[in-house]
């Protein structure tokens, strides 16, 4: 689905991804660890090119990367993105936040003057019906709670009907028990919809509860890469560096 | 050093007690030399004031007669705030896109679009009405004409500034679901930034209407011009029913406009 080869990315000095390779395939919630500033936050962005990657080649189903203004945003069409702030429009409706995930599939001017077609509005209903939000639909977007609002931001990133879905730090936000909720979501969507979900999270405790695949960054590099069982002690050494033994508990 | 200590218990060198003082007698210096250069004097000013009592006796009372006559020159008034209002709304939106920081493609097209507006922010409406007069001939249209143009740069500053204030994340968000740039500022930007272009709107359409209210003395419409004829007949008793009605007219405006304000602002 997606193969990363040579991913590098420097922000002046400073070096974010130090050449990255990573396969992920449909259906698999793969959830990225490691310390703040690893670059988790960049690897994501540079998947839809929020972030211009300096040197390497991302391929979404062996496409070369897009060359052109309009090529780009067909990219961001199938790829969704979900934030740690979640960004939703908050004068706006749950459902016209949801139906935002359908503009790039819109005409340009029924869509400036809010006309949506009845399959859009089905299928941006549908999203909602999936996070389990479809009764808040005419409510406005900050009237809802904080985790309800970052369930309706991954209804606008399922209403793209992505290929691929981008979480990046979907859950520190939350309380704990809202974050199971949210990650759940997640991985229904990558296991039901057969979406590649990539998830950057800080609790290796929910790594190992939720993810099927963990991939570990340090430095810019990728330093493991396995299932959640194979998370042990020294794994989390490498992801981790300067962890004392017996700390990884901080973490659990 | 040994200094002052001041009540706030700061102890303040001598090296700056020194600049305080010098920089004081420097504002007084300015404010003397001001006040020969505009003839300030309260002789002049007591000596006047039988005058300005004298004036004030003969407006009184204001002719109620006088009020018919006035109510074509009030709607014109507000009709050309209004549509001075609307056109320098309508040349505002394109230009606050191209002068907020955060939705400008060039930070040179930025710089350039600031400097355009703070020019005709910097020129006076009255200014503009002049030579409006001498381009469109008097009357109303000129002064239309001069609110658009002066107002246009006001409001460019006001959109473009509420802009640059809103919460960037839903931008990215939306830009992140492949939308076009159009339907990135529909949906993200509008949204956000709708309750302060509505007021400050508002509130350029009172100040409009001030500002109308006075055009009519250059020749540019509104019930300026029958303030200034009707004080240059001496007939001091017209002239005040013109002030009231001004002033009505003026408070009524301030009134609604300051409730639609609040009522935008909370929803």
């Amino acid at each position: 689905m997606i193969s990363i080869r040579g991913l590098a990315k420097r922000y002046g000095e400073q070096p974010a991804l130090q050449g990255i390779d990573l396969d992920l395939a449909a259906g698999e919630l793969c959830v990225v660890l490691g310390p703040s500033g690893a670059g988790k936050s960049t690897l994501l962005r540079c998947i839809n090119r929020l972030v211009e990657p300096d040197a390497g080649e991302i391929r979404i189903n062996g496409e070369p990367p897009p060359a052109s203004p309009a090529a780009l945003r067909e990219l961001r069409a199938r790829v969704g993105m979900i934030f740690q702030q979640h960004n939703l429009v908050p004068r706006l409706s749950v459902l016209k936040n949801v139906l935002s995930g359908r503009l790039a599939r819109l005409p340009l001017w029924s869509s400036l003057l809010q006309i949506f077609p009845r399959e859009d509005i089905a299928i941006a209903m549908e999203a909602l019906n999936r996070v389990g939000l479809a009764e808040r639909a005419e409510d406005r977007a900050d009237h809802l709670s904080g985790g309800q609002q970052q369930r309706v931001g991954i209804a606008r990133a399922l209403a793209q009907q992505p290929q691929v879905l981008l979480a990046d730090e979907p859950v520190a936000s939350l309380d704990p028990q809202t974050a199971r909720v949210v990650l759940e979501d997640l991985r229904s969507a990558a296991h039901d919809l057969q979406i590649a979900v990539l998830c950057n999270l800080h609790q290796v405790e929910l790594a190992r509860e939720f993810a099927d695949r963990v991939v570990g960054i340090a430095a810019g590099r990728v330093v493991f890469d396995g299932t959640p069982a194979a998370l042990d002690e020294p794994a989390l050494r490498l992801i981790y560096p300067g962890l004392e033994p017996g700390l990884h508990g901080l973490a659990a | 050093m040994s200094g002052c200590r001041l009540l706030w218990g700061g102890s303040w060198p001598v090296s700056r007690w020194v600049k305080w003082t010098l920089a004081l007698l420097l504002g007084l210096a300015v404010l003397v030399w001001s006040a020969r250069g505009v003839n300030l004097s309260l002789r002049e000013l007591l000596r006047g004031l039988p005058w300005v009592a004298d004036l004030l006796s003969r407006m009184l009372p204001p002719n109620p007669a006088f009020l018919p006559r006035l109510a074509k020159p009030v709607l014109e008034t507000v009709q050309i705030a209004l549509w001075g209002t609307l056109l320098s709304m309508l040349m505002a939106l394109p230009l606050c896109l191209l002068a907020a920081r955060n939705l400008s493609p060039h930070p040179a097209l930025y710089h350039l679009m600031r400097q355009a507006l703070n020019a005709l922010r910097g020129i006076n409406e009255f200014v503009f009405a002049l030579i409006f007069v001498a381009a469109v001939g008097l009357g109303p249209f000129a002064g239309v004409l001069s609110l658009a143009i002066h107002g246009a740069g006001l409001l460019g500053k006001f959109y473009a500034d509420a802009i640059e204030e809103i919460d960037a994340g839903p931008l990215e968000a939306l830009r992140a679901t492949g939308a076009r740039p159009l339907q990135v500022f529909v949906f993200a930007v509008l949204p956000q930034v709708i309750p302060a272009w509505i007021a400050a709107t508002l509130y350029r359409f009172e100040v409009n209407l001030r500002a109308a209210t006075i055009l009519g003395m250059i020749g540019a419409g509104g019930i300026g011009f029958e303030l200034y004829s009707s004080m240059k007949l001496f007939q001091y008793q017209d002239t005040a029913t013109c002030v009231l009605v001004i002033l009505a007219m003026v408070m009524t405006a301030d009134y609604l406009s300051s409730r639609l304000r609040a009522r935008v602002l909370a929803g």
